[in-house]
């Protein structure tokens, strides 16, 4: 039976439709199951987000779907091809980016590039004028020459990116792309990203930014303990944590608790009050009554400083879900409120294990 | 990127396996980025350069007398002696800068590129072929200075270090081994020196064997070393090859046959 749909998947599809096929993934190291059950179905041509805190297992994903780790148990296809039995086919049609840069800091950037195009099969000729080309797309040129110690941790992610891109694989695995960058760093490397899925490639990024998912993504999986537990288009996972919320805000204090109970005679629901800005909160299941609300406010003379329909953040949503907050670094990118409790941020340290692996 | 749209996965040619020229070419590949990487930092090649004139120095005019009667009798039996030890300690040093290359991220690439396994640790230890050529020649030329006249001939002198080199090169297999499965790269040092230290000193490079006793003597005859030793001595001192040369080949070819295959599945189990 298995075997039939494997046949099945692979002709019928011949990985047109899937980049990215995972079912069951596992990794154990030492006593801690780093990777626990992981499915993960990502369409040729999207960008697929894997959204989880420090330790979820992203990174030990990544490597098993990129031929870099052998998964315990469980089974992985790209583009139909199986990560363990034609892994040097897989490896024809990936590119990796890795957490922390996966160039050679002896050398230069155009050393880099050159070595990594003559391994790919360019000629000499041909692998010098990729590293020129990549360099410029990349805003490189100026830097080429000199060794990469000196290079900024962008300039060192922008290389990274072109080393990956140099074969033009149609699915590149981006680990954690923008952390540690800077916002203007960091919008740079998003508008790469989407350029990129624009030419045809499909990416696979991971993130512990809720922002950054919410920006790029066309579909996200939430991973926690080695497990995906939610998994949709970002407004979906946001319209599984509840409706959106309407943000009153009224001019004269005074008008507080009279727009209250306006609020909920036409809306028929309860209102809640934020205590240190003074902005009315309601959650909103009919967008249409909100004109009535509104005509009700005027004709009772209440005048308003500020009105606002917002769905909820990604921030909410992991909140919901996991039960605790994402425990990002806030770097400015992610949702308002991400610094994780001290307590949760350690319990993921303890059973990370392998520093760098998770 | 550009304007030019990648070509789908369906569309492309592929295959499972990486062709012989191919590893050939992935390997020569790594070579070249060994050669860039010694070029950027010089300063590996201090241990290369030093051994080799500090050793023939010191060796030739403290045993010299004491062995052969005066330093010039000496000058035959110890280059070779002092070639063979310093070129094989010399290759120590690849298991040890293998060990912390394969730390660094790059090499995360090297296994996600469609390469022959192969070619990263084949490529380093061919670069470190030119580590053991500089050593080669220092000692040849240290021995020159000091009034070493190898009766082979010139011709005969470079087979014999071509041959030192190529079998440094198989011993260093070996070393790679140790960098391959330690974990940290100051305990692949410990543990090579543990290994060649005996290895190297308990052979006829530096005295006769004669002057051991019996139960030495049949551990020093047994030594590889002693072979590669004699082999070198007779093509630079006579310009023959004998039987020495012959087991110092096989020797180095069975190196390479057991430690090839298994430092690339050591390489490729580690995560």
């Amino acid at each position: 039976m298995k075997q039939i749909y494997r046949e099945a998947g692979a002709a019928q599809s011949n990985g047109a439709e899937w980049a990215v096929e995972a079912y069951g993934l596992v990794k154990t190291f030492g006593d801690n199951r780093a990777v626990d059950g992981v499915n993960l179905n990502v369409r040729t041509g999207s960008i697929y987000g894997v959204l989880g805190p420090n330790g979820a297992g992203k990174t030990t994903t990544i490597r098993m779907l990129a031929t870099l780790l052998r998964p315990d148990t469980g089974t992985a296809r790209i583009f139909g091809h199986d990560v363990i039995k034609e892994s040097q086919i897989v490896r024809q049609l990936i590119g990796v980016t890795g957490q922390y840069a996966s160039v050679d800091e002896a050398l230069s950037a155009t050393e880099n590039l050159i070595i990594f195009s003559r391994l790919l099969g360019l000629s000499r000729q041909e692998a010098k004028r990729k590293a020129e080309e990549l360099l410029e797309e990349f805003g490189l040129t100026e830097a080429a020459r000199r060794p990469l110690k000196n290079f900024s941790g962008g300039m060192r992610r922008r290389l990274d990116l072109a080393a990956s891109l140099i074969a033009q694989p149609p699915l590149i695995f981006l680990d954690e792309p923008t952390t540690g960058l800077d916002p203007r760093t960091r919008s740079q490397m998003w508008d790469t990203i989407r350029r990129l899925v624009k030419t045809g490639s499909t990416v696979l990024l991971t993130t512990q930014y809720l922002e950054e998912a919410d920006q790029l993504a066309d579909r996200i999986a939430v991973i926690d303990y080695g497990r995906v537990i939610a998994e949709g288009t970002a407004d979906e996972l946001k319209m599984s944590v509840g409706t959106s919320s309407l943000h009153l805000r009224v001019q004269e204090a005074q008008d507080i608790a009279k727009a209250r109970r306006l609020i909920e005679q036409v809306l028929k629901v309860p209102s809640g009050i934020s205590s240190e800005a003074g902005e009315i909160t309601a959650p909103m299941a009919n967008a249409d009554l909100v004109t009535d609300l509104l005509l009700a406010l005027r004709s009772e003379g209440i005048p308003l400083s500020e009105m606002s329909v917002q769905k909820p953040t990604l921030d909410e949503v992991f909140l919901t879900i996991t039960g605790h907050r994402a425990a990002g670094e806030g770097n400015g990118a992610a949702a308002t409120d991400t610094a994780g409790s001290p307590a949760a941020a350690t319990a993921y340290e303890s059973r990370t294990g392998e520093g760098t692996t998770v | 990127m550009r304007s030019a749209t990648i070509q789908p996965a369906a569309e492309r040619k592929l295959k499972n396996y990486t062709s012989f020229t191919q590893t050939l070419r992935h390997s020569l590949t790594m070579a070249y980025r060994g050669l860039l990487k010694i070029r950027r930092t010089p300063e590996q090649l201090f241990d290369v350069t030093l051994q080799p004139i500090l050793f023939t120095l010191m060796f030739t005019y403290i045993f010299g007398g004491a062995i052969s009667g005066n330093v010039a009798n000496y000058l035959p039996v110890i280059i070779p002696g002092i070639l063979v030890q310093t070129v094989i300690t010399t290759s120590i040093v690849t298991g040890v800068q293998l060990r912390e290359d394969m730390d660094k991220g790059v090499f995360d690439r090297f296994k996600s590129l469609p390469i022959a396994r192969i070619a990263p640790l084949a490529g380093a230890l061919l670069a470190d072929t030119i580590r053991y050529t500089i050593a080669t020649v220092l000692t040849f030329v240290m021995g020159y200075i000091m009034g070493y006249r190898p009766a082979g001939g010139i011709e005969h002198v470079i087979l014999a270090g071509i041959i030192v080199i190529g079998c440094s090169w198989a011993i260093s297999w070996i070393f790679a081994f140790f960098g391959v499965i330690a974990r940290t790269a100051s305990s692949v040092q410990g543990i090579s020196m543990i290994v060649l230290f005996p290895l190297t000193f308990l052979s006829n490079a530096f005295v006769p064997v004669e002057t051991m006793p019996n139960w030495l003597q049949w551990f020093v005859k047994l030594n590889p070393i002693s072979h590669l030793v004699t082999a070198v001595r007779d093509l630079a001192n006579s310009g023959t090859a004998g039987w020495d040369l012959a087991i110092s080949l096989i020797g180095a070819a069975v190196i390479v046959l057991i430690f090839a295959p298994i430092t690339v599945r050591a390489y490729m189990r580690r995560t």
